[in-house]
């Protein structure tokens, strides 16, 4: 039973969701009831998370489960941005005639399925976690289902998710075989000996989590599911999975592989280097700001990779600063797109962006501040995500993966740069509704004000991450 | 701790922004917010002079220095000026007001964004020339960026966009390099804290990179040959006092960058890589001469004689002597002045007539006789005649490479041959000659702000012309200590090889 004290956020939150569930059937019309209950009981959950977070690591169940410093960061800024999302996404899906019961249902499950991921120690509780996020993540993506972009976009998602869990399960089970256990520690323990089949192992589970992080070359799925979901769900879309796969990344590098960094640096390296190139370069020629973004967020994915190919505690740090400001920037940029609203509907190309500035001279101001943060131009936030992972790069001497990555960063500014073309420098068009809901203009606040005062305290989230040490 | 001077100086425009962007006007020209943004400017100068009044003119060591902790543990903001610095700094105070007084004649439209916009960009500059750590420096050097691409690209003229683009990619793909090495000096001595990195000294081995890297990002800002290319662009395309702040201070940064990082950092490589210095820039003196003589856009005409002129600077630093290095920071500050001056002079008749096409000009000096006086200062300010400013920097900077190489300094003299030619050549087509365009005749002679701004330009190029005492006095100290460490630097090498 001591066990179970641990896990009281894990327990309440599928309490939660049963619950919300049942009261969803028995009750007609409670849906925006429901929304709100989901937003509460995220906020409740983040309150048990952090009070329940403590510095030394617990082993729970068999030491299946673990709960430590690294499983505790993550699982806040999670749950976190979950609020955030909820609370952005909130007018967009009532105005969109999405908002059913199952939505805030769908996104609690997968943040449940998140949450276990991340405190995984185990193959098969990973597997489970993994697949209870995908699931509920398959729907959500064609959500909208009347529409033909949404559903192939959930289809095409399903598919390639479908693939590429295979592949991770092949890749289990082949480290459970030559390892002789499907503990993350044993698994440790026991691969001292170099031998193929756990180096195939480790090739077929990376391939299957960067195919969750959308890095290159398992992308595919990213622009058309980013383009073709719902705004909120391609907001869920941009921010959790990502968080929750770049954990499980360093739990499975750091590990159960720790002693094996030779055999996967250089796909890692690749990943990275192949990430921030094709994502600066496919993004240039794009239409779409939801399907720019996907590519913005591919190369992002790329800088938060460097990090941990370096195998230094400051090269993970430095990957978990990258992607706390990372969700921070997106956050805000999805803002501002969810007040792209005319008549009830909602626009998303490059070119409706046209001569904004005119007309909403503070939400171009915070467009601006989001893109320049994104090309990662100092003052603001993004530029000290970027240094942060290259002061960790450049210290293990991998110059080249610094300066390729520092040369696309420059190839990245130009279209975010277009961006900043459309909104400041074209003539204008028609005005947009100025009036939104309370907490999407709160949440761009918040997000635009961290973005550009993030240099008067930039050790904030490091001092924070610098707790969390793998090696 | 003593009053945080220095950044009250740094700070003051941003605040100043602050209040501008958070007050409403009532008015549709927003004069308020000109007002204000002219009185924080000018109580910006203030602030500097009393600096430079109470500064110890005397003394090596980076004075009004604050340290404070920053990135937790290992990087601090630490400013502080020395005889240098803030030269730099008051050049700066000094031109922005004159841009915020000549505001009013090119910008017709969002007068508050662009109020706001310059005094960021100020806050920047000022940051650049005052930062004693290296990320602090890069930090504000690429801030800087953002509020002149805003500047050209709002702004700007018709080729606005291709033109703030290219000034956008270009800085910071040189710029990124730098922050590579920057990165590398942290990790190679654990400090990126510029006075204790020219106490602890950069290993020779890794010298010649790290050199290269910093040379790559200042090569483009200042900008020498053959990565010149945007600044006629940006210079052309941008409002006449977008030029004024690009070429009067943000082509500095990059002239104050190689005197204070890649000879203070660097001396080993920066004496490997003279020889290369001498050569882009003897290129950029004579062939960005002869491309000025051919240019028929006033604008443009005077952005190829401000890289004529930022060739002779950097030909100056590297001759690592007393008058060279002294002779380029007198140039900078001078090319400061007398290119502002110029921008501002063209900004004068294309207000007028809407054209910078030369051949458009001719027989000024009938009716705008007052046009005719201060704009020949300016035009002998740049060509470098006995009595203006133009001339002490560039004799200083020939004294000193003739002490090194006299092949280079008899290059670099055809130079001053050439500046004269276009500059005066210009002038002659402006103002002299008949006035054949029937149009021309309805110009009016200079306002009063122009009176203002113009003279406030004159008074210091005559006076400095005359009198450049206190602008030695100011940076003779700090050059000689420069020199000192180099020179040190370069025998303890030696004497390790041996």
């Amino acid at each position: 039973m001591e066990n179970f004290q641990y896990i009281l956020p894990e327990i309440f939150i599928s309490v939660s969701i049963m619950l919300f569930l049942l009261f969803g059937v028995f009750k007609k019309n409670s849906t925006s009831l429901i929304y709100n209950l989901s937003n509460i009981s995220l906020v409740i959950l983040l309150a048990l998370i952090i009070n329940h977070s403590s510095l030394d690591s617990v082993y729970l169940f068999n030491n299946s489960y673990l709960i430590d410093s690294l499983s505790n960061y993550m699982k806040i800024i999670l749950v976190g941005s979950g609020i955030f999302v909820m609370l952005t996404g909130s007018k967009y899906i009532q105005v969109i005639n999405l908002n059913k019961i199952e939505y805030p249902i769908l996104i609690l499950s997968s943040i449940l399925g998140m949450m276990i991921m991340i405190s995984s120690n185990d193959l098969i509780v990973f597997y489970m976690g993994l697949e209870l996020q995908s699931l509920a993540l398959y729907v959500l993506a064609s959500f909208n289902r009347d529409n033909l972009l949404s559903t192939e976009s959930g289809l095409k998602y399903f598919v390639l998710s479908a693939l590429s869990s295979g592949l991770l399960l092949y890749g289990c089970s082949l480290t459970y075989g030559f390892s002789e256990s499907t503990n993350f520690d044993q698994i440790l323990i026991n691969s001292t000996e170099f031998n193929y089949g756990t180096t195939f192992g480790i090739v077929f589970i990376l391939v299957g989590l960067a195919f969750k992080i959308s890095a290159v070359p398992f992308h595919m799925w990213a622009p058309d599911v980013y383009q073709g979901s719902p705004t909120s769900v391609t907001l869920f879309f941009a921010i959790l999975p990502k968080i929750a796969s770049l954990s499980v990344f360093i739990k499975f590098l750091y590990t159960p592989f720790a002693n094996m960094n030779d055999q996967w640096q250089t796909i890692i390296v690749f990943i990275s280097i192949a990430s921030m190139i094709f994502g600066a370069v496919a993004a240039i020629g794009q239409k779409n700001l939801k399907r720019l973004i996907a590519y913005s967020s591919i190369s992002h994915m790329g800088y938060a990779l460097a990090g941990l190919a370096t195998v230094s505690n400051q090269g993970i740090q430095s990957s978990i600063t990258y992607i706390s400001i990372y969700l921070v920037m997106n956050l805000a940029f999805f803002s501002c797109l969810f007040m792209l609203k005319r008549n009830d509907k909602y626009y998303e190309n490059i070119e409706d962006l046209s001569g904004l500035s005119k007309k909403h001279p503070i939400l171009s101001f915070s467009l601006l501040i989001v893109l320049f943060s994104l090309a990662g131009i100092p003052p603001l936030a993004g530029f000290f995500a970027k240094f942060y992972v290259f002061l960790a790069v450049i210290e293990q001497s991998m110059y080249f993966l610094a300066i390729v990555g520092l040369l696309a960063t420059v190839v990245a500014a130009f279209y975010y740069l277009r961006i900043i073309k459309i909104i400041y420098f074209d003539p204008e068009k028609d005005e947009y509704e100025k009036s939104h809901n309370l907490g999407l203009k709160i949440t761009l606040a918040i997000s635009t004000i961290f973005i550009l005062a993030y240099f008067i305290y930039p050790s904030s989230i490091t001092e924070i991450v610098s707790k969390i040490t793998m090696i | 701790m003593n009053f945080p001077i220095l950044s009250s100086l740094i700070l003051l425009p941003t605040i100043g922004a602050l209040f501008i962007l958070f007050t409403k006007s009532t008015s549709e020209k927003y004069q308020s917010s000109k007002y204000v943004a002219l009185f924080i400017s000018l109580a910006n100068f203030l602030l500097s002079l009393y600096l430079w009044y109470v500064f110890d003119k005397n003394s090596v060591d980076f004075q009004f220095v604050e340290n404070r902790e920053w990135l937790s543990g290992f990087i601090n903001y630490k400013v502080g000026i020395d005889g240098i610095s803030i030269l730099f700094v008051i050049l700066t105070t000094f031109i922005t007001p004159i841009c915020i007084i000549s505001v009013n004649a090119t910008i017709k439209n969002r007068l508050k964004d662009f109020l706001i916009a310059i005094l960021i960009m100020e806050t920047f500059m000022i940051g650049v020339f005052c930062s004693l750590d290296l990320v602090v420096f890069y930090l504000f050097f690429e801030a800087g960026l953002i509020p002149m691409f805003l500047i050209i690209g709002i702004w700007g003229g018709e080729r606005r966009v291709y033109s703030a683009f290219k000034f956008f990619l270009y800085t910071l793909l040189g710029s990124v390099l730098m922050l590579v090495a920057i990165i590398s000096i942290y990790w190679i001595t654990g400090t990126t804290d510029v006075e204790k990195l020219y106490e602890l000294g950069i290993k020779a081995e890794y010298q010649n990179l790290l050199w290269l890297a910093f040379f790559s990002s200042f090569a483009v800002k200042t900008p020498m040959w053959p990565v010149h290319t945007w600044l006629p662009d940006a210079h052309v395309e941008a409002p006449t006092v977008g030029s004024v702040l690009l070429a009067a201070i943000l082509l500095k940064m990059a002239g104050y960058g190689f005197i204070r990082f890649s000879l203070g950092l660097f001396p080993i490589a920066s004496e490997n890589f003279t020889m290369l210095v001498y050569a882009l820039s003897l290129i950029a003196i004579i062939y960005t001469s002869l491309v000025a003589l051919m240019q028929e856009d006033m604008k443009k005409l005077i952005a190829y004689s401000s890289v004529a002129h930022m060739g002779f600077v950097t030909l100056g630093i590297f001759t690592m002597t007393q008058q060279g290095i002294e002779g380029s920071i007198f140039q900078m500050i001078s090319h400061g002045l007398v290119s502002a001056a110029l921008f501002l002079s063209v900004g004068v008749v294309y207000e007028r007539h809407h054209t910078r096409l030369i051949n458009k000009y001719g027989g000024l000096v009938s009716i705008m006789p007052r046009y005719a006086i201060v704009f020949m200062v300016f035009t002998l300010g740049a060509l470098g005649l006995p009595g203006t400013t133009g001339f002490i920097g560039e004799f200083l900077i020939l004294m000193g490479a003739f002490e090194k190489n006299i092949l280079v300094a008899m290059i670099a003299s055809l130079g001053v041959i050439l500046g004269a030619a276009y500059m005066l050549w210009l002038f002659k087509r402006v103002v002299f000659g008949e006035m054949n365009n029937q149009e021309l005749k309805s110009m009016k002679d200079l306002k009063t702000f122009e009176i203002i701004t113009l003279s406030a330009l004159v008074i210091p190029i005559l006076f400095f012309g005359f009198y450049p005492e206190p602008l030695m006095n100011s940076i003779e100290a700090s050059v000689e200590n420069t020199l000192n460490m180099y020179n040190f630097d370069l025998i303890n090498n030696l004497a390790s090889k041996d």
